[in-house]
């Protein structure tokens, strides 16, 4: 789950990438971010991550509040997420078994299990016959696949997606979001950032939707669809 | 599909170390083994750099421990004079034997001296002859340029530097005695200078102890700078500081130990190369003195010693440079 709380995050020199932004989540939810480039969708997901502190508001991911969250906390914050990346972060010095490894060896887990997880995460993107190749041999939708196993593989209990379908064709972006339905049908939340909006319409999922003032440079945010995204 | 599963509680982070509690520690202890050797195998990999800077440090450390071995035996050589101080008594050449026989009655009844030893001066100029290897030269000598010496050893009860010196300059006084010198003053002057020498030697440590941090320092500035990518990925997907450091600091381990290893052979080959003059030498001045090789004690304190400082110079340099990356 992820609540906002009147958040507000401002840059060095004053920039404001979001004005008091509020929305809730809950757990096992799926929802669509979006919004034009600059709207602070990034900057949303950095903060949820932590990559980014918000700089007045509260935020509270799977019931943790991280505005008070001490630095030393923040990668285990950070294994309960599976993040996906738009250009996948994939590590091209070795395989794929062992991209979609490493979440397990940094969380500790036993050596047994790492290969089973590995091997369950694989067979859910249908990439299982790929373990032994290098990332770069694979298509561009096979590594943003490969990218989603990475993200599932510890079984976090949200997902969030920073354009995971923007360097693909539509076919092959349907198929990325259908993957993401189907973890969401096993209780997973899941939060997509995208601006891929004839998707959005198509899947009827909650959309929170980011739009900079027309006569300022204010982050807003509209609820679009439900009661799950609400605006203050 | 039905894999996936959500947690029921809100302490995620922790359930995973709870869950694997029981053989969390086998498992970390195997995970520490494992990163050992894969950076040794990172090493490996990669030996031209790897030779090249254990060699640096290996220069660097061979430098100071040669000088402070050298430097303690030295030391030991002289330990043999320290106990017991003599005095050598150079006689005026015009004295006769039997006022040097009245010197020695003299000597005999002092109250601070223990024994007399008279050397000759014809016995002072054969020993000489037979010793220096300058024979033939001498023999061409009109006459004997050596005075007769007297060799006194001071009681022990009476041999505190003060009391020893005080003596020294009565003796110089008496009108038979050209010269009065106390050997220990020059065994004292010995050490002084040993000592000084110490010093320095340690000075040459610290300094190069300090390239080997700055050597191993640089090598995982570049090794971090190689790998920022799966560092930065590492941050995102959770890992801790330590989890990320840990790699790092096994090669800086790793390569201090090496540079090590390389310091004992740079030394060992140092000492079978000088053996052979330095017994010549020795021989000449009869003494038994021998090159004496570094024990297992100071080869283990001296391998221990370089893998701590590798540790430590990838201590230093990591953290400051992992603070650096900061995850997009």
């Amino acid at each position: 789950m992820i609540r906002f709380e009147n958040v507000y995050k401002s840059y060095p020199g004053g920039f404001e990438a979001i004005k008091n932004l509020s929305f809730y989540l809950p757990e096992g939810q799926m929802a669509f971010l979006t919004g034009a480039s600059g709207a602070g969708k990034s900057t949303v997901l950095k903060l949820i991550a932590l990559i980014e502190r918000c700089t007045r508001g509260q935020i509270i991911v799977n019931h943790q509040n991280l505005t008070r969250m001490p630095e030393r906390q923040i990668p285990y914050l950070r294994r309960t997420l599976g993040i996906v990346f738009q250009n996948h972060k994939l590590l091209m010095d070795r395989n794929v078994f062992h991209n979609v490894a490493l979440p397990l060896l940094i969380a500790g887990f036993p050596r047994s299990e790492i290969g089973r997880r590995v091997r369950a995460a694989l067979d859910k993107v249908n990439l299982l016959s790929k373990e032994k190749c290098n990332p770069i041999t694979l298509s561009g939708g096979e590594q943003q696949r490969v990218g989603i196993a990475r993200a599932v593989v510890t079984r976090p209990s949200l997902i969030i997606a920073d354009e995971p379908t923007g360097n693909l064709d539509p076919a092959l972006a349907q198929e990325i979001m259908r993957l993401f339905e189907q973890f969401n049908q096993v209780g997973v939340g899941v939060l997509i950032v995208t601006h891929a909006q004839s998707l959005v319409d198509k899947l009827g999922y909650p959309v929170l939707r980011l739009e900079n003032g027309s006569s300022s440079s204010d982050a807003m945010l509209q609820a679009d669809s439900t009661v799950q995204f609400s605006y203050e | 599909m039905n894999k996936i599963r959500r947690p029921h509680n809100n302490q995620t982070s922790k359930r995973v170390a709870r869950t694997h509690a029981s053989p969390w520690l086998r498992n970390y202890f195997s995970g520490h083994a494992q990163e050992a050797l894969s950076s040794l195998g990172k090493l490996w990999r990669a030996p031209f750099a790897t030779l090249l800077t254990i060699l640096v440090i290996g220069i660097a450390l061979a430098l100071p421990t040669g000088l402070g071995l050298g430097l303690q035996q030295t030391q030991a050589l002289s330990q043999g004079w320290d106990g017991n101080p003599q005095i050598s008594l150079f006689l005026k050449k015009t004295l006769g034997t039997k006022e040097i026989e009245k010197i020695q009655q003299r000597m005999r009844a002092h109250k601070a001296i223990e024994t007399v030893e008279w050397i000759p001066a014809e016995q002072a100029l054969q020993n000489f002859k037979t010793t220096s290897g300058f024979g033939d030269l001498l023999n061409d000598l009109t006459e004997n340029p050596l005075p007769d010496v007297l060799i006194l050893r001071p009681k022990t009860e009476q041999s505190t530097p003060a009391q020893l010196e005080s003596l020294v300059n009565e003796l110089a006084k008496s009108p038979e005695v050209d010269i009065a010198q106390l050997d220990f003053a020059w065994v004292k002057k010995l050490n002084a200078i040993i000592n000084t020498m110490k010093r320095a030697a340690l000075v040459v440590a610290l300094l190069l102890a300090m390239a080997v941090l700055l050597t191993v320092g640089n090598s995982i500035r570049l090794e971090v700078q190689n790998r920022r990518d799966e560092i930065e990925v590492s941050k995102l997907i959770g890992a801790t500081h330590a989890f990320i450091r840990r790699p790092f600091l096994y090669t800086g381990l790793w390569m201090g130990l090496l540079g090590g290893l390389i310091a004992l052979a740079l030394v060992l080959a140092s000492l079978l190369f000088l053996q052979t003059p330095v017994q010549a030498l020795a021989e000449l001045y009869q003494s038994n003195f021998r090159l004496e090789f570094p024990g297992l004690l100071e080869s283990t304190s001296l391998l221990i010693a370089s893998a701590l400082l590798g540790l430590l110079g990838a201590w230093l340099t990591v953290g400051y440079h992992l603070r650096q990356i900061k995850p997009q």
